[in-house]
């Protein structure tokens, strides 16, 4: 048997793509942050991944210490350096120099890590289909954790370094994102103190947030009681209840809108965040009833019934036994809830016309429409982001228990 | 002995049921009656407006105008002049019914004559007017004399503005019905064109969104450092509002200068020049000799709702996922299943109950959608869906009852999938 088998192959290959894939993005990263226009040496890339794969995974597992691994690094940026003739970011070596060093020892220091963790265990020799397809399986997936995150995470890059540029640069090299910290914290959130200075981003914000906070505690006033009724009473029509109250869900907004957009004007509550107080509730109760009482279903009845044993009236027994016991769910439910409230456009874009109404979705959109510069635009969309990400991610996992045990939105 | 007395359950509900049934129907009630008036009674009103003419001046009531004047030379006392009402009606569509005017005239003239509609009492002029049909005007004359007092000092007619009291028709709760709505959605030129887009839409971006979601849920199924910051950023595209990343869609894919993923291409020497991704209707790619369109403009849009929804899927996969017992990989394994083997085999089957009830809500959440495709392209370029068109309709044409008859060819499109779906769906697992 050879000492190279297709375990040694497979890995040359996975070498040369994630040489090409780091060197494409670290490149990139650079550009984006010197400012300076960088090419991306893919072939080069690709040429001394390949080459650093076979140093390192020539090897047995045990003998890829942590040094044989600074040595391939070094390999790595020996081969791209030639290969890319002494331009391995694509401009002379020269140009901002410390920072092309730094950048070029990330891109090394990641191919080479890339690359051993693909290869984590195995020899180069030949092995069976299990442990090909676990190696292909390991560059696919980490391939897949890279996409993913620059897709979902490049837009929000946009947002946040376009709301501290200005409109000129921008224009004049688009893929600049340099930051010029020199100027002071005032002059780089200049957009940010200028949309809440002059274009009352400040009370869009409390518009905002009061229509999400009421629209919750209105859902949780409304939905608490049906969800209980649903989960534990019995009466005719409970079981068509508690599967059809999601059907309300399906319904699209943009049947109701013209309808209520009518009703409302003749009746003078349209231009009004009372409408819009009406509106979300309604829209958000079913689907907080619903998972509110796959929650309650949860909870043993014992406890409840040992409460009315002693003398709690039904109403007691739901403030005193079953709301605290349902608090995770509660949390979710209005977390989820204010989220939706929070986002909410198309009624916001309907209802409301004067500008000391505005909630923030509508505040962007007339900002949109006015051709402001774009910082200002990407400004409005952090501050309109900010607050609901980083309630969402601070209790994430309580809303994802409670959102996966109930029920979906869309 | 002919009586059977075998014991049996009580008939109807006893006084404890009852009573706990009454107690339910008064929890649900305030539910009942929101979702009432907020979502099934505007559902009634749709179709009911889509059979009416109405636009979105229309929604305006009429009302009653009135100038009021004293016409004719007063110099001395006994000269006689006329007060002028000239009444309209302000609509030219509306009629108004029951149209009542008082007004109280100045006592230092006195009245000769007024129209036989008019009492007088006092001071107080009354008049009964009768109904105003679309843009009436006329005018009422009422003849008076001056007296001394008038010379000395004159009083303006004006300085009492004369009150109406009237019936405005109401053009939606009127009886006018019409079917030109409908004649206008199923004749215009690209409606099929519109129905087309719609469904392309809705089954790509299911398709992808929960393909996606697969994916990126079996990423999150594998432990390593960094899980939980990864998660929590896959998540935020669905949690961010809508707004916010449309806005900045919209100026990544900006064809002009400062668009940063043309500007980005360009540096990679992917494309010659800038592309139009959200202004672009069609592409020709031609494929071994044969050439497709490729609606350009319409897969940018999918690929923003893919974007915005895949994490919704990959969070249900992955509580799925986490559920299965890890016996059955163990067992699986030692019968020496690979990987893939495992995936196809295990996971896949375990998975399809949940994949099969998300691809139900997000097929129907899709076919609803419309903030995401009027914020990226505001319908050009072929992105023009079904709902989108509702809102053109009935706000950029403002003619809501077109609006609203698209609206109900949404609401039936949808009924008739939910029926089949219902129908042939699992019993639910989500």
């Amino acid at each position: 048997m050879s000492r190279f088998g297709n375990i040694f192959y497979l890995c040359l290959l996975f070498g040369a793509l994630w040489g090409a894939i780091w060197t494409i993005l670290i490149t990139l990263l650079a550009l984006f942050i010197s400012g300076e226009l960088f090419q991306p040496q893919v072939t080069a890339g690709a040429l001394a991944g390949l080459i650093t794969a076979g140093v390192l995974t020539g090897l047995p597992p045990e003998r890829r210490s942590v040094g044989l691994r600074a040595l391939c690094g070094f390999v790595f940026i020996l081969v791209l350096t030639i290969a890319s003739g002494a331009t391995p970011l694509g401009l002379p070596l020269s140009i901002y120099s410390f920072g092309q060093l730094v950048f070029i020892l990330i891109t090394a220091w990641i191919t080479v890590q890339s690359i051993h963790l693909t290869a984590l265990g195995f020899g180069p020799g030949s092995e069976r289909r299990y442990n090909i397809e676990v190696i292909c399986l390991r560059f696919i997936k980490g391939f897949g954790l890279v996409a993913f995150t620059i897709a979902v995470a490049l837009p929000f890059f946009i947002m946040v370094m376009m709301s501290l540029k200005n409109q000129q640069l921008l224009l004049s090299n688009p893929l600049d994102f340099s930051l010029n910290f020199s100027q002071g914290a005032r002059a780089l959130f200049r957009s940010y103190i200028e949309l809440f200075t002059q274009y009352n981003f400040g009370t869009f914000m409390l518009n905002s947030a009061i229509v999400s906070v009421a629209t919750v505690c209105i859902t949780l006033f409304f939905a608490v009681p049906g969800a209980y009724a649903v989960a534990r009473l019995k009466f005719p029509g409970q079981h068509f209840l508690s599967r059809s109250i999601l059907l309300i869900y399906m319904v699209p907004m943009i049947v109701l809108v013209i309808p209520l957009y009518a009703i409302f004007s003749q009746m003078g509550m349209r231009n009004t965040l009372w409408g819009l107080m009406l509106v979300y509730p309604a829209t958000t109760i079913p689907v907080a009833l619903y998972m509110l009482q796959g929650y309650f279903r949860g909870i043993p009845a014992e406890l409840e019934e040992a409460g009315l044993m002693d003398g709690l009236t039904r109403l007691n027994v739901i403030r005193k036994i079953t709301l605290p016991l349902a608090l995770p769910a509660l949390g979710s439910v209005a977390l989820y809830v204010f989220m939706i409230a929070w986002n909410e456009f198309l009624f916001a874009l309907m209802f409301l016309d004067s500008v000391d109404l505005y909630t923030l979705s509508r505040g962007i959109n007339e900002l949109q429409s006015s051709e402001v510069p774009r910082q200002h635009l990407m400004a409005g969309a952090v501050i309109a982001t900010v607050p609901v990400l980083t309630l969402f991610l601070w209790f994430e996992r309580f809303l994802v228990s409670g959102l996966t045990a109930g029920s979906v939105k869309g | 002995m002919s009586t059977d007395n075998t014991p049996r359950p009580p008939k109807g509900l006893g006084p404890l049921a009852k009573r706990e049934m009454r107690f339910a129907y008064m929890l649900l009630l305030p539910t009942f009656l929101i979702v009432l008036s907020v979502v099934l009674f505007p559902l009634f009103a749709n179709v009911w407006i889509s059979f009416k003419p109405v636009t979105l001046g229309d929604l305006r009531a009429p009302s009653i105008l009135v100038n009021e004047r004293l016409m004719g030379d007063i110099e001395a006392a006994g000269d006689e002049a006329d007060i002028r009402y000239r009444i309209r009606n302000s609509s030219r569509q509306s009629d108004i019914a029951d149209v009542f005017m008082t007004d109280t005239l100045p006592a230092s003239l006195e009245v000769r004559a007024i129209d036989d509609r008019c009492t007088l009492d006092g001071v107080a002029l009354a008049c009964d007017l009768g109904d105003y049909e679309a843009g009436k005007r006329e005018d009422i004359i009422v003849r008076v004399a001056a007296t001394q007092a008038f010379i000395d000092a004159p009083t303006n007619v004006k300085d009492t503005d004369p009150v109406f009291e009237f019936i405005p028709e109401n053009i939606l709760t009127n009886g006018d019905f019409t079917l030109d709505n409908f004649r206008k959605v199923f004749n215009a030129s690209d409606f099929w064109q519109v129905l087309w887009a719609s469904m392309y839409y809705t089954i790509a971006g299911t398709v992808g969104a929960l393909v996606m979601g697969l994916f990126a849920a079996q990423l999150m199924n594998m432990t390593f450092r960094g899980r939980s910051f990864l998660r929590g950023l896959y998540l935020s595209p669905y949690v961010a509002p809508v707004i916010a990343v449309a806005v900045a869609w919209v100026l990544l894919l900006d064809p002009g200068p400062g668009g940063t993923l043309n500007a980005l291409l360009i540096q990679l020497g992917v494309i010659d020049g800038p592309i139009s991704f959200l202004g672009q209707r069609k592409a020709d790619i031609s494929i071994l000799g044969m050439t497709f369109e490729f609606p350009v403009a319409l897969t940018v849009v999918i690929i923003f709702e893919i974007w915005r929804y895949f994490p919704l899927a990959m969070l249900f996969i992955l509580a799925r996922m986490q559920s299965v017992s890890t016996d059955i990989y163990e067992a699986a394994e030692i019968d020496g299943a690979t990987p893939l083997q495992q995936f196809r085999f295990i996971s896949l089957p375990q998975l399809m109950g949940i994949m099969a009830v998300l691809f139900l809500l997000r097929f129907i959440w899709t076919f609803n959608k419309f903030d995401d495709i009027f914020l990226l392209t505001g319908g050009a370029a072929g992105t023009r869906t079904l709902t989108v068109n509702v809102y053109e309709q009935a706000f950029a044409v403002s003619n809501l009852g077109a609006g609203a008859a698209v609206a109900v060819v949404v609401f039936l499109i949808l009924l008739v999938f939910s029926v089949t779906f219902f129908k042939f769906s699992p019993e639910d697992d989500a």
